[in-house]
């Protein structure tokens, strides 16, 4: 037997130890990546919380990039996270919010007694939209631009720390969308 | 104070570890004699100081010191005091105190009972345990220290040890699980001394046997007890999920128990020497995987301790040090010149060869399997999940093949087999095997099941075959079978665990029958042969608990057959809900009813089955371990110390 | 209550028996092959937000959303890949326990298959070259030949 061959296992063992070793540093190993990323809004008609008589569908999302916020009002980190967005909406970000399984009038009540930095809700009692866009838990976020492509989605609440990572995309996403003569042109005879 | 004590004296133990590791190896190698006789007061100090320093820790969480940090996250006044000790190892920090203390009871188990051995090999046996626990207690030290005091404001009660491990199943399932881990050391220990003293006889692998095998039985009876805890406690009937933490035990498992075999080998026939080492230190390094794995965080799983990039780090080190190092000296000294014998592949050494590589394929998938979620995304590729439908593939077909071999390697004769003695003795056991895996399915269902079917054909194949060569051995006298010896009948009682344990596990996969249903005080449902009607629900109050009650009773042909009462409690400190099955346990059959959500009306989502043979499953475990047991007790271990204490007379 | 309790004994009379998780109450089918596809499906999925439970025995509310799903879908007369696929275009292929034959995932179902031909190659040639091992050289054969001289004079 060559003596080569019983160099073997200490080599499979440091290819081991370099995977272990990359895995260790991961971060956020609990967070599932969505494989909508790059793909357009869900097609969905739905009714709008703050008025239920009217109905909502993906077009009414095209047009300014937003934060698409999946949220409920019996989801504490919810509450955690929703005077940050209050805060940016201040900042003029748009966002429209998906009020998740859970009540209209719940949920008016509880935009009412905490602030609603969104431009409209829509109402998704069944959490069928939820189950379109893939979320598995309140809250999550879901950063789509002005043509209703989703472009990145952030799991759990958002705050200033999190929001240091997404705020550059989010905001070439409003810089592209402000300039409609190139967007047009893009789609035009050329 | 206690915790104070015990912290003094894990370092203590650490000194004792440290010259443990240092002297006796470094007398060995330079033939100083002197050197090599610290070994054994070392290693004793070792485990005394160990020990010392668990009792502490025991002492803090049954006196209720909630101003250590890990009493007052695991425990709490109102637990009962048998779970107060359990919580010790209920969590990442004792549980580490709990394998440091096994690795240093199992050095000084070396240094006891080791005396018949020449004294350079002991030596290097022990300082080489001595360094894997120099290993070890620095990284409870230094990263998940259990002493470590919350002051000067400590919490006046604790946040209670997790509601899923308040049970018999903690107090008894870890540290079984830690004696086979930390057991295997012993084997990987006189591997490493064997390849650094430049000796790889035969008479290495009988004296590793023992120990391999002590090592294996423990590590059988964790996995059992683990399997046949989460069956009970988890509420939802099943017994293994392939969840990375088991898998974690169960590739070492697969891997002693290849190495148990080609130690016979080598001991019988000087052969496979360069591979039972390697099988040696990869048992122990898959120990350490798993230990790994559990506590770095780096995959996720129902049973991992809270991770912490520092310890995962730490742990790395470790094991690259201990299985890098083992390797590489492998690499180096391990011997190039095969053995001279021969063998024919038809004869106990082939049919031996084809149970290694059949264990080693199944750890492999097993090992693959696990980690290669990892390699995903660790490469940037989708993130994707390996469970039971991948796992199911291979094993169950590796592990037929490996059932049907075991009866025939076992009567088969070393060096060469004839092919027609073997028909001839055998042939009567086909046909057994054949009309009893036909007969099986048909009696007990009325249809036929090829799993099942082919689980009967291997395990009567192996069963017919077993007898068959006791009979042979007894030469037709049944009373003869005492005098065959321990270590021949534990053999024979370990393979019929594993003919019973494999029956068990394609029945209760194929033949369980279960309904999840809505019912309500009154009401009945039919399963099978079973009538189970919700007489009533209520409310009981427990030490640290609050639970909804479903009384239930069970029928079958109109007799009552049992009064089970299924719960749902919900834990006072953490508020945290669990479900307790009402389990009625029989031989052939466990009836098994569960509790989900509380539904309108006082109606409950009840899930109700019947699974059939499950105990099988843990009965072969039980019978491979009182195997093994035996197996060691044969006297022939015990003959190097009576020739010694001749030798000197 | 009654009528119901007959209407229920009826079908669970009516129905042959089935290995795993059916809520008879929630997800009736009309067919054994439904009943079955949906039981191995709730279990070859995973739950996307527990620690590691398939979606039969999971309680969490996305699991049971997610069983609706499947169920929902096997009424509609989609397959079973088909099923599949419609959860991981939202989920990710991370709902799969079963991993899909991607061209990344080849290695993870082959290698056994691979593993094991080499076993067999090993098997096969560790017991012929063994056998091949030391014959007798010339030499020893008159050795040998003196020997059986030596014993047959005695």
């Amino acid at each position: 037997m060559n003596r080569l061959v019983l160099f073997v296992p200490v080599l499979i063992f440091l290819a081991l130890g370099i995977l272990f070793f990359a895995g260790i540093g991961r971060e956020n190993k609990e967070v599932l990546p969505s494989p909508l990323i790059n793909k357009p809004f869900p097609n969905f008609i739905l009714t709008q919380v703050e008025e239920g008589s009217k109905q909502l569908t993906q077009q009414d999302l095209i047009g300014k990039p937003m934060l698409v916020n999946v949220w409920a009002t019996w989801c504490p980190t919810c509450k955690a996270e929703h005077e940050f967005l209050n805060t940016l909406a201040a900042d003029g970000i748009r966002i429209v919010g998906i009020n998740y399984k859970d009540d209209d009038a719940a949920a008016m009540q509880w935009l009412q007694d905490y602030g609603n930095p969104y431009e409209f809700n829509i109402s998704d009692p069944d959490g069928m939209l939820g189950l379109e866009l893939g979320v598995y838990g309140a809250p999550e976020t879901f950063l789509v631009d002005g043509e209703g492509i989703i472009r990145a989605k952030h799991v759990g609440d958002l705050n200033p720390r999190v929001w240091e990572k997404y705020q550059p995309q989010f905001a070439l996403m409003r810089a592209a969308a402000s300039r409609p003569e190139e967007s047009i042109s893009d789609k035009g005879s050329e | 104070m206690a915790a104070e004590y015990g912290q003094i004296a894990l370092l203590i133990a650490l000194a004792f570890a440290a010259v443990q590791s240092v002297l006796p190896l470094y007398g060995a190698q330079t033939g100083r004699v002197w050197l090599m006789q610290y070994a054994r007061p070392m290693a004793l100090g070792h485990a005394l100081f160990l020990t010392l320093s668990f009792i502490a820790l025991v002492y803090c969480f049954v006196t209720d010191d909630f101003s250590v940090a890990y009493v007052a996250n695991n425990s709490n006044s109102l637990l009962p005091t048998q779970f107060k000790v359990s919580a010790v190892w209920g969590a990442h920090e004792g549980s580490l105190l709990l394998w440091v203390l096994m690795l240093g009871l199992w050095g000084a188990a070396v240094a006891l009972f080791s005396r018949s051995l020449p004294m350079d090999m002991v030596a290097r046996v022990i300082s080489i345990l001595g360094m894997v626990g120099v290993g070890f207690i620095l990284f409870t030290l230094l990263t998940s220290n259990p002493f470590e005091r919350l002051l000067p404001s400590s919490p006046t009660d604790g946040t209670d040890l997790n509601p899923l491990l308040q049970d018999f199943g903690l107090i008894v399932h870890p540290p079984t699980l830690y004696m086979g881990y930390v057991g295997f050391s012993v084997a990987f220990a006189f591997a490493l001394a064997a390849l650094l003293g430049g000796r790889l006889d035969a008479a290495w692998a009988r004296w590793s046997r023992p120990w391999t095998t002590t090592a294996w039985v423990f590590l059988t009876i964790g996995i059992a007890l683990g399997s046949w805890w989460a069956y009970y406690e988890l509420g939802w009937g099943g017994w293994w999920f392939w969840d990375p933490v088991e898998n974690a035990s169960l590739m070492p498992w697969l891997v002693g128990t290849a190495l148990m075999h080609s130690l016979a080998v080598t001991e019988k026939r000087g052969l496979f020497k360069s591979w039972t080492v390697l099988l040696a230190i990869f048992t122990f390094s898959l120990s350490l995987l798993g230990a790994f794995l559990v506590r770095s965080g780096v995959l996720t799983s129902v049973h991992s301790f809270a991770s912490d990039p520092e310890r995962g780090l730490f742990i790395l080190a470790l094991l690259g040090i201990t299985v890098g190092g083992s390797l590489t000296v492998y690499a180096f000294k391990a011997p190039t010149v095969s053995a001279m014998s021969s063998f024919r592949l038809l004869s106990r050494e082939g049919f031996l060869l084809a149970n290694n590589l059949l264990l080693i394929l199944i750890a492999f998938v097993v090992f693959f399997g696990t980690l290669y979620p990892l390699v995903h995304e660790v490469l940037d590729l989708p993130k994707l999940s390996v469970g039971a439908p991948f796992f199911n593939t291979f094993f169950i077909p590796l592990s037929s093949m490996l059932v049907a071999i075991v009866g025939v390697g076992a009567m088969s004769r070393w060096k060469m087999m004839p092919g027609k003695l073997l028909l001839g003795q055998l042939g009567g056991a086909l046909v057994l095997a054949i009309l009893a895996a036909i007969a099986f399915p048909l009696l007990y269902n009325g249809e036929m099941n090829w799993s099942v079917a082919l689980a009967v054909l291997i395990a009567v194949w192996l069963v017919a075959t077993t007898c068959r060569d006791v009979w042979n051995k007894c030469r037709g006298d049944l009373t003869r079978i005492p005098s065959l010896g321990k270590s021949y009948l534990g053999m024979i009682i370990a393979h019929i665990g594993v003919a019973v344990s494999a029956v068990g596990i394609a029945v209760v996969s194929h033949f369980s029958i279960e309904k999840a249903i809505k019912m309500s005080p009154g009401e009945s449902a039919q399963l099978g042969e079973y009538h189970f009607y919700f007489k009533e629900s209520g409310l009981k109050q427990g030490p640290n608990y609050t639970a909804h009650v479903g009384l239930f009773e069970v029928s079958k042909d109109g007799e009552v057959v049992d009064t089970m009462l299924a719960e749902k409690r919900k834990y006072t400190v953490k508020g945290s809900m669990m479900t307790e099955a009402a389990i009625d346990a029989g031989l052939f059959r466990d009836l098994y009813i569960s509790l989900g959500e509380q539904l309108a009306d006082g109606a409950w989502a009840v899930r109700l089955q019947v699974k059939a043979y499950v105990r099988w499953i843990w009965l072969g475990a039980i019978l491979m371990s009182v195997g093994g047991l035996l197996a060691i007790l044969d006297k022939r271990y015990r003959q190097r110390r009576k020739e010694k204490q001749e030798a000197r007379a | 209550m009654m009528k119901s309790y007959l209407i229920a004994l009826t079908m669970l009379l009516f129905s042959s028996l089935s290995l795993a998780l059916v809520d008879g109450h929630e997800y009736p089918f009309d067919n054994q092959r439904d009943k079955d596809r949906f039981a191995q499906l709730a279990e070859e999925l995973r739950c996307p937000k527990c620690q590691n439970q398939n979606l039969a025995d999971s309680n969490a509310p996305i699991a049971k959303d997610l069983r609706n799903k499947v169920y929902e879908q096997i009424q509609a007369g989609q397959s079973d890949e088909e099923i599949v696929q419609y959860l991981v275009d939202r989920y990710g292929d991370f709902v799969r326990y079963k991993p899909a034959f991607k061209s990344y995932t080849l290695v993870l179902w082959l290698s056994p298959v691979v593993l094991f031909v080499i076993a067999i190659i090993v098997f096969v040639r560790l017991g012929r070259k063994k056998e091949k091992a030391a014959p007798l050289t010339e030499e020893e054969l008159k050795k040998l030949a003196a020997l059986k001289q030596q014993a047959s004079d005695k």
